[in-house]
């Protein structure tokens, strides 16, 4: 049975779904469960956007509170992992990585390949990423490019509440490393979600939008900028077939050439930056595939290569607009 | 036969013996075989800490996990990896432990609870932590151990993780094995306290500091604080003082240390003959008993370096297995 459900429920409940199945599964993080020792209310926050609330009520010690302390509990989550269990971490947002790199790069990623096969890391990173919340440098990144690069992790971005709950559900039962960064913007969204328990496969595109004269390429909070912006097309007759990735890595490379085989034109739009980004992975690999298909040059959209402002006013026009995305795709058309 | 004063009854000895000496021979040999250049990439060897690694893991079993350190090797055989794939391992060899993908710095065998050598220095802590509460979760009484030097002990992420064991009553142990040296910088200049004992203390940890070249030392003091976390104690940190008779890694000159002073050590500190003098001294083992354990051990070493270098390489198709991304 679908109901309306946001974002944040909809995790909450592949979690709590995930942790009813399975007993290995346990969730940690700073402030997941909030009131941790303290006089005041336990379970006061479920982490800082509420999406693991109540779920220590249900699941006691299995929700774990952790010091301010990214080295040593994400390397913690790795070291339970390569043991056995299947701990789901909370980092509460991705600029916060840089402390816990080596558990995350050196660890995690490695063992599979590095011990010759012997191991398996099932482990779950769930973090923030994104602009849009006047958040500032040190909490507005999107950093998926970075964790896309590195062989041995996969990265996951949903970009709506039936997607993150199939999605992390995916995540949870997977037996390698998964990086899982969930938009600031996308939490409050609503959409009618299955109350029964269901898993998305990694790798598999989904085309939300189609049409035959542009595909965008894009993934998480971009592809509504990118369905804003194929809404205005529309009314000028242009068609844009739009591609929600899901997860970048694995990467669902199929949809993304027979699209760009029936449009013969694209556009790449990416929150993180212009160098080394997805939207230049993408843009590369249509090159080198399907550069008979192509009717014009490949346009990106991405952030300006800076560090996110804080002013409202800097950071509207920093941020990809439909606007800016309608403007490439009017750009490749004049082609 | 005169009355067994030791912690551990003859059979026990003599397994100790056969571990430290089958870790010597395997560096002794690792040391010469690089020499001549048959082994690629670089090692770093565990002669002179073999009382260490043994004296604390003769507590554990398989379902006890280490995270060990880039100078793993002699973890590796006290944990019970096989000395042959080990071997391997070192020569870059598809049949060895991580199938030529690891090399000396990254042997793991985790069916054996060794969940790796670690060319980071200091990220064994936070797994061992890991391992910890896995096993606090599942109430098996199992208990990680982290492996550092005194120079991995500086680094931020062991400096959390005895916060983290401390809050959450891990059932982890710290080992700080303190040869003196990171790399070619002192302990004594590089480690702001005198004692580990008081940085434990910082931590809310009890700690040990024992004479890593004492077997029996370290036997002790391991066996209570691993029977304290098994028994929902927490952790501790136990310091091994210790010697390393060669250099950081194979080629290293080691024009850093004091003139004379490995051949100091070798003639006195020497783990494994202070251990073999201490129980002929008591008369519970003869030497002739110690001599046929050294054969022993000399042909499974010798059987495993001529292993290692018949056997062959990785191919191409070895290249992208036990890969689960695919681009």
């Amino acid at each position: 049975m679908a109901r309306k459900i946001s974002m944040r429920q909809a995790l909450n409940e592949a979690l709590d779904q995930e942790m009813a199945r399975d007993p290995t599964v346990f969730v940690m993080g700073e402030d997941i469960v909030g009131g941790m020792g303290g006089d005041g209310e336990k379970d006061a926050w479920g982490g800082v956007l509420g999406v693991t609330k109540g779920l220590y009520s249900k699941y006691g010690d299995r929700l774990l509170d952790t010091p301010l302390s990214e080295s040593a509990y994400i390397g913690a989550a790795v070291g339970a992992a390569a043991c056995g269990m299947r701990p789901v971490a909370e980092l509460m947002f991705i600029d916060f990585m840089g402390v816990c790199f080596d558990e995350i790069f050196n660890q995690a990623a490695k063992f599979k390949y590095m011990f010759g096969g012997k191991a398996e890391t099932p482990v779950v990173i769930r973090t923030m990423i994104g602009g849009g919340f006047r958040a500032a440098a040190q909490h507005s990144q999107v950093l998926t490019p970075l964790f896309t690069h590195i062989p041995g992790l996969k990265v996951v971005v949903p970009s709506n509440a039936y997607d993150a709950k199939g999605l992390l559900i995916q995540s949870i039962r997977d037996n390698d490393p998964v990086i899982f960064c969930e938009h600031k913007n996308l939490y409050g969204l609503e959409m009618d979600v299955p109350q029964e328990s269901y898993a998305i496969p990694f790798g598999e595109a989904n085309v939300v939008r189609e049409g035959k004269h542009v595909t965008i390429v894009t993934y998480g909070m971009m592809v509504h900028r990118a369905m804003d912006a194929a809404a205005q097309l529309a009314k000028d007759k242009v068609e844009c077939e739009v591609i929600d990735l899901r997860t970048l890595s694995p990467i669902d490379w199929d949809t993304v050439l027979e699209s760009v085989e029936n449009t013969g034109r694209l556009v790449c739009v990416d929150e993180a930056h212009p160098r080394c980004s997805i939207a230049s992975d993408v843009s590369a690999k249509v090159s080198q595939e399907a550069f008979k298909a192509l009717k014009a040059g490949i346009q990106m959209v991405t952030s300006p290569h800076t560090p996110v402002p804080f002013s409202p006013s800097l950071e509207d026009i920093y941020l990809p607009s439909a606007d800016k995305i309608a403007g490439a795709v009017r750009k490749t058309m004049a082609n | 036969m005169s009355k067994n004063p030791f912690p551990l009854d003859k059979q026990g000895l003599l397994e100790a013996y056969r571990t430290m000496r089958t870790i010597r021979e395997f560096e002794e040999r690792v040391h010469n075989e690089f020499a001549k250049g048959d082994i690629p990439g670089f090692v770093h060897l565990y002669a002179g800490e073999e009382a260490s690694g043994t004296g604390i893991m003769m507590h554990l079993n398989d379902r006890d996990r280490i995270a060990s350190t880039h100078r793993g090797h002699g973890h590796c055989i006290a944990k019970g990896v096989d000395v042959k794939e080990m071997m391997g391992e070192i020569y870059g060899k598809a049949m060895g432990s991580c199938r030529g993908k690891g090399g000396s710095m990254h042997i793991a065998d985790l069916s054996k609870g060794m969940m790796g050598a670690n060319g980071i220095l200091g990220a064994g802590a936070p797994l061992a932590c890991g391992a910890a509460l896995a096993a606090k979760f599942r109430g098996d009484g199992g208990v990680g151990i982290s492996f550092v030097g005194d120079g991995a002990s500086n680094q931020g992420m062991f400096l959390e993780s005895l916060n983290l064991a401390a809050v959450w009553n891990l059932p982890a142990i710290f080992v700080v094995e303190n040869n003196g040296y990171a790399e070619s910088t002192s302990r004594d200049y590089a480690v702001a306290v005198d004692s580990y004992v008081d940085r434990a203390a910082g931590f809310g940890l009890p700690g040990v500091t024992v004479d890593g070249t004492d077997f029996f030392a370290v036997y002790e003091a391991a066996g209570e604080i691993i029977k304290r976390a098994r028994e929902g104690g927490g952790p501790a940190l136990l310091e091994c003082k210790m010697i390393r008779f060669f250099g950081h890694f194979e080629g290293d000159q080691q024009t850093y240390r004091g003139k004379g002073e490995v051949e100091h050590i070798r003639a006195n500190q020497d783990c494994i003959r202070l251990f073999a003098d201490k129980v002929m001294d008591a008369g519970v083992i003869k030497k002739p008993e110690l001599d046929v354990i050294d054969k022993e051990i000399a042909r499974l070493i010798e059987d495993a370096v001529v292993a290692a270098k018949a056997a062959p390489l990785p191919t191409a198709k070895d290249l992208m297995t036990d890969v689960y991304v695919t681009y």
